[in-house]
């Protein structure tokens, strides 16, 4: 148990260390990777709360898709990484004051005012042979099957979203227009004059 | 006789309406011929009147003519009570008044202002006459302040004149604070019975008496001596008593004329009157007679000494003429009212009569008013001398004439007066009156001699004009030196002694000095014989020697005395300092204490702070609050959080 | 012993801080959307907590849907943010005002 207690503490605040990072770090590439830190902790904790299906979907998907994705376009745009290293706002006292007091205040309700952590704390025990994966297979495509049926489709619409977002045409760019050409007339290209044959000499 | 009343009241508005609105139109001499039509009528009805009710044994009348208003029980009406003690003063005033308008065609005949002023006395006969004949508080405060109006336009009449402006102001604002405490003790009055009319307010006075009122909590004063202070310190304003005195010395910036109407004989005696009238109170209030004597003695004895050092010949007559108001004061303080109203109406023709010679020598000596410039005009202008002289022998109560029989009886009554007991009050008033006659004859003989006789102290083109003024100047004063002289044996019995008042004036056994004078009296002969045996008399000889000691054997003698007494000067002639109180103090306290009020109360905190400053601070608030809305979403996506986190703290923590 | 209160706290700091990060941030935009991302993660964080606590699968679900959704909302996103750096040549915050709300 103390071993447990142990590395939760560790990765937590590894986790949050890199967290910290990725806000307050000045080169964007930076916060990128923090965030892959970030998360790559944060699955971890989900291992030792005994959901290791999320948290290899979390690695896969998250990091494996979204990040590479984030990495992708911190490269691909010119950021201005001399401008980026900008002061601090005005705000920062006060922004940061209303964190703090929020995370006190989180903190009153969660754990120092709650009454269901006098009595039990802990998680409830996985009986033998549990397989997260099993139990959750068994839900998703039964009881939240047609929310499984819609995720897709939202996937599909952030596709076709994304691609029209940033479709563009550029001038001189010599490409093919597959329509045009199937819309084609003869008359359009070809025009027969009649000619008199000219006499051999 | 209802019919006469309405006409006596109404023929001098009448005539004032139409000289005043349409003088132009009915040039100067329709304005004069109409003012004086009225005025005649006034004064011969008047004296009809008086016929009736004195000769004729005609009851008192009150009646109420028109009822203005009812409101919770009170009535306001306009009503007229005429008795004996009316009857005497629409006499004194009419003919005064008549002998004034006569007067006036002369005095002012180049004046531009012509017809206005004919309208302006006409209507100041109207409104004394509406206040002697009142039978109400309600019209008596109206003629008081109507009254005061006309003195006030009149003082003025010369608009352009700056001094002229500075003293009907002063005049009309010393009046004021006397009227502050008049409209309080008529407040008092409707408080304590309930009326307005007379009739109701004697009948109850006795209840009135009984009464405490605790104005500061805690210390309970009698109900009738607090409004009978409160009502005389109305007639020290109207009457020019110390300290409300300072007003008439000044008014005499107005045209000699209304000196002579207003400041002598008629308004100025409206304070005596009103007190005499209001017996049936006073006689209920020990404390408030002695304070009318000891304010009468101050102003009877002071103000005669400050005659003695003035200059210009209308201010030594006004000096005189605070003196005697001080005298008839005393004699309302001495629950001798009767002497009172005989000596206001025997001061009234010789006072009017005073005025109206000097103002004469003022035509002659072409508007020149400083008696250091005269001297020697009985050659010049032998009917204003004698007039004059008959006025001033009047005026120090020379044996048999009017003057000598109201003055001499009134200072007895004051010596009698032991009913206020044998302490500082009963001395303080006796010894002022007593040695105010040396005064008054000093000052007036001084004058005399100074003006009429000794050396011919003028420039010689003024010497070259001095002739007598024409008739409608002199026939006045001539036919005001008449009742000057003789008015007095005729009248003194009846008046003083003979029960002329009848129920106008009630005065209670334990003070009645007359009664106990006329338990004594053996007619105006005996008085006029043993008059070499008074004090009186020597006293005035004595002054009169004074005067012509210093004025015409040894003319150098009183600079010298001016020189050795120069500090007992200098108070005499800055008058004891009271203007440079009023002006300094008072007035210009007040003006600061506004100033103050202007520029720190309402420029600062109620313009600035509360007005504008209400404005700037919303402008200023606005100013800070417009910076959330910034425009960037995420600044209202933290405002947003800090609204969560702000409900939190409140949900956790203050619930 | 480590329990509900020990994940529930971690995920409360980590929504805190993402909050900070996307008020406080002047830089460029995709902080802002790596913010959303740590958000969702505490948001994540806290129904496998719960899950696990109460010994229901349906939160593990939820969150399931919370991947792809966020998934679809970062590819968006990017979408948009490389529209914008098209047109505007830059991603400094301040400098995309042109919107008021």
């Amino acid at each position: 148990m103390l071993i447990q207690s142990i590395l939760f503490y560790v990765f937590a605040g590894v986790m949050f260390a890199a967290a910290l990072g990725v806000v307050f770090s000045r080169n964007p590439v930076h916060s990128v990777m923090l965030l892959v830190l970030t998360f790559f902790n944060a699955a971890i904790l989900w291992l030792m709360a005994e959901a290791e299906f999320l948290a290899i979907v979390l690695v896969l998907v998250y990091v494996g898709a979204v990040m590479v994705l984030f990495l992708f376009v911190v490269m691909m745009l010119d950021v201005d990484v001399e401008a980026a290293k900008r002061g601090v706002s005005r705000y920062a006292p006060l922004g940061v004051g209303v964190a703090l007091l929020m995370v006190v205040e989180l903190i009153q309700v969660i754990w120092l005012r709650s009454r269901i952590v006098e009595t039990a704390g802990g998680f409830m025990p996985t009986p033998e042979g549990y397989s997260n994966t099993k139990a959750l297979g068994a839900v998703l495509y039964t009881e939240h099957v047609y929310a499984f049926e819609i995720a897709a489709v939202i996937l599909l619409l952030a596709i076709v979203a994304a691609i029209t977002l940033t479709m563009r045409k550029r001038p001189g760019l010599k490409v093919q227009d597959i329509a045009a050409q199937v819309a084609v007339r003869a008359e359009d290209r070809v025009r027969i004059v009649k000619m008199n044959a000219e006499k051999k000499q | 006789m209802y019919g006469y009343y309405l006409i006596i009241v109404l023929a001098p508005l009448l005539a004032a309406i139409i000289a005043g609105l349409a003088g132009k139109q009915i040039g100067r001499a329709g304005a004069h011929w109409v003012t004086i039509a009225g005025v005649g009528t006034a004064c011969v009805l008047s004296l009809l009147v008086l016929r009736n009710l004195f000769w004729g044994g005609a009851e008192s009348e009150n009646i109420s003519v028109y009822t203005w208003a009812v409101t919770d029980g009170l009535r306001m009406e306009v009503g007229f009570l005429v008795d004996r003690l009316t009857a005497l003063m629409m006499c004194v005033v009419t003919f005064v008044s008549l002998m004034v308008h006569i007067y006036t065609i002369g005095y002012m005949h180049d004046d531009p202002g012509y017809q206005r002023f004919f309208s302006y006395i006409s209507l100041f006969t109207f409104s004394m006459l509406m206040l002697v004949m009142s039978n109400n508080f309600l019209q008596l405060f109206f003629g008081w302040e109507a009254v005061g109006l006309v003195s006030y336009l009149l003082i003025g009449f010369w608009f352009k004149r700056e001094s002229a402006i500075f003293a009907n102001l002063k005049a009309f604002l010393v009046n004021r604070v006397g009227d502050f405490g008049f409209i309080l003790g008529i407040a008092g009055v409707v408080t304590f019975t309930g009326s307005l009319d007379y009739a109701e307010v004697f009948a109850s006075a006795d209840a009135v008496a009984a009464q405490n009122i605790e104005v500061i909590a805690g210390t309970p004063w009698n109900a009738m001596t607090l409004i009978c202070i409160l009502l005389f310190i109305g007639a020290m304003g109207k009457s020019a008593q110390a300290p409300l005195h300072v007003w008439l010395p000044d008014s005499m910036e107005g045209p000699t004329p209304i000196s002579a109407l207003i400041h002598a004989a008629t308004m100025v005696t409206a304070g005596i009157f009103m007190v005499a009238r209001m017996s049936p109170l006073f006689e209920l209030s020990t404390t408030a007679l002695a304070v009318v004597i000891v304010i009468g003695s101050i102003t009877a004895f002071f103000m005669g000494l400050l005659g003695i050092v003035q200059n210009d010949i209308k201010r030594v007559i006004a000096y005189s003429t605070l003196s005697q108001l001080g005298y008839m004061t005393v004699a309302l303080g001495a629950s001798a009212y009767s002497a009172a109203i005989f000596h206001l109406m025997t001061h009234a023709f010789f006072k009017a009569l005073l005025f109206l010679a000097a103002g004469s020598v003022i035509i002659a000596m072409h508007h020149e008013q400083d008696i250091r410039k005269m001297g020697g005009i009985r050659k010049y202008m032998p009917i204003t001398y004698w007039t004059a002289l008959v006025g001033s022998l009047a005026l120090i109560g020379f044996p048999g004439s009017s003057g000598f029989f109201s003055k001499d009886l009134l200072i007895e009554a004051v010596r009698e007066s032991h009913w206020h007991g044998q302490g500082a009050v009963y001395w303080i008033s006796y010894l002022s009156v007593l040695l105010g006659v040396f005064v008054t004859a000093l000052y007036s003989f001084r004058m005399f001699f100074l003006v009429f006789h000794g050396e011919e102290r003028m420039d010689a083109a003024t010497r070259s004009h001095l002739h007598e003024t024409p008739a409608v100047v002199t026939v006045p004063l001539v036919l005001l030196a008449i009742p000057s002289a003789i008015i007095g044996w005729f009248t003194v019995g009846p008046v003083l002694f003979g029960d002329y008042f009848g129920d106008a004036i009630q005065v209670h056994s334990a003070h009645d000095v007359l009664k106990h004078m006329g338990d004594a009296w053996h007619g105006s002969f005996a008085l006029l014989t043993h008059a070499v045996l008074t004090p009186v008399f020597w006293l005035a000889a004595a002054g009169v020697f004074t005067a012509w000691f210093l004025y015409m054997h040894r003319p150098d003698l009183p600079a010298t005395i001016r020189r050795k007494l120069s500090g007992l000067y200098t108070l005499l002639d800055r008058k004891y300092y009271f203007d440079d109180l009023y002006i300094k103090g008072f007035a210009a306290g007040g003006r600061s204490f506004g100033k103050f009020l202007w520029q720190k109360g309402d420029e600062f905190i109620i313009d600035g702070l509360m007005v504008n400053g209400t404005a700037r601070s919303v402008g200023r608030l606005a100013g800070v609050m417009r910076q959330i809305q910034t425009g960037y979403l995420y600044t209202y996506a933290f405002a947003m959080i800090i609204g969560l986190t702000m409900l939190l703290a409140w949900l956790i923590w203050l619930r | 012993m480590i329990g509900l209160q020990h994940y529930l706290v971690v995920s409360a700091m980590l929504f805190v801080l993402s909050l900070a990060g996307i008020v406080l941030n002047r830089r460029n935009l995709i902080l802002l959307l790596m913010c959303i991302e740590l958000m969702l993660l505490a948001v994540n964080f806290n129904f496998i907590a719960f899950s696990r606590y109460l010994g229901d699968e349906t939160g593990q679900v939820f969150v399931f849907f919370i991947l792809t959704v966020a998934a679809a909302e970062a590819a968006i996103g990017l979408a948009i943010l490389v529209v914008l750096f098209r047109n505007r040549r830059s991603i400094a915050v301040q400098e995309l005002n042109t919107l008021k709300g």
